[in-house]
């Protein structure tokens, strides 16, 4: 293993549940602000996962009021609390970049059907 | 804190305690046998000879071999010197320099050779404006005038133009130790450093 490897495998987090583009996720975030730290949720579907290790990032996409709302987040960051996966997609594409330009029903992802 | 020769082992990226990515050079760096204490009465200078990367004994030439048998540090790829007033701390042939002269939290310079680019143009060379893409124009990537006509009849010396970029030595200062490994000798410092993978990297204190 290379020095880097290493270095990137200490960060590593194993609390982080398994979850892919498609799912729908809520993301703990904690927050600081000034001297008081809370927790935001964001909701909303993955459209990406990107990187290896502990540089890894992903994407989640919301519809708030009406306005597409997209966050990036390290997939091992010390600032989630937590993440849940409250539905499972059934998608072709690793990378979901055609759910930008569609809103309401023609935005819908078919739920994965476990046999 | 003394000076360090290292090489280059790639970036990579932490989390701070805040949560804070932190974007890193992981240098492997040292350790360095003092191969010689130059001193002003022998020499005609200060100075002090530092060694790095153990090589084979039939790649030093017989010279250099004979040289380095005096502080008996062993085959040698890199030597440098450093005066001793960048070096901060007393060092006496045979002593080691090692990541630990080096506190986390404090600042230095990185030298390095930056990555060669080969011929390159005056636009990424020096910055330069393009002219107009359209209307006939025929001076796109052209460097534009480079003085006048029958006075003064010549170019001025130290005109930008285009020419060989990069493979220069470069030098990074205000760079941020964030950790140190000693058992792998490594040092981690905030930012970007001079060069590729594997590249030759000397840190000094700023």
């Amino acid at each position: 293993m290379s020095v880097i490897e290493s270095l990137e495998r200490m960060q590593l987090r194993d609390d982080i549940p398994e979850f892919k583009p498609g799912d729908t996720v809520k993301v703990h975030f904690r927050v600081i602000e000034g001297s008081r730290q809370r927790v935001q949720v964001f909701e909303g579907t993955c459209i990406k996962r990107q990187g290896s290790t502990s540089r890894e990032t992903f994407t989640v996409r919301k519809q708030s009021f009406g306005v597409g709302v997209e966050r990036t987040f390290p997939v091992h960051s010390p600032k989630i609390e937590r993440i849940e996966r409250v539905f499972e997609g059934d998608v072709r594409r690793a990378k979901l970049y055609y759910l930008r330009g569609k809103v309401g029903k023609k935005a819908r992802i078919r739920e994965k059907q476990r046999f | 804190m003394a000076a360090i020769i290292g090489r280059k082992l790639g970036m990579t990226q932490i989390f701070a305690e805040d949560g804070v990515r932190v974007p890193l050079t992981v240098i492997e760096a040292g350790p360095c046998p003092v191969t010689q204490v130059k001193t002003a009465e022998r020499d005609g200078y200060e100075a002090v000879q530092l060694g790095f990367g153990a090589s084979k004994p039939k790649h030093v030439n017989q010279p250099e071999r004979g040289h380095l048998k005096r502080s008996g540090a062993g085959p040698l790829r890199h030597l440098r010197e450093f005066s001793p007033e960048e070096l901060g701390v007393e060092l006496a042939e045979g002593d080691l320099v090692t990541v630990e002269h080096f506190v986390p939290g404090s600042y230095v310079k990185v030298t390095g050779t930056s990555k060669g680019k080969g011929y390159q143009g005056t636009i990424k060379r020096h910055n330069f404006k393009r002219g107009p893409k359209s209307h006939g124009s025929h001076n796109i990537r052209q460097p534009g005038s480079i003085g006048a006509a029958a006075y003064p009849a010549r170019v001025f010396k130290g005109i930008k133009m285009s020419g060989h970029m990069g493979a220069r030595q470069v030098t990074q200062r205000g760079l941020q130790i964030v950790d140190r490994d000693v058992e792998r000798n490594l040092l981690l410092v905030r930012g970007a450093v001079p060069g590729g993978v594997n590249g030759i990297v000397i840190v000094r204190p700023d």
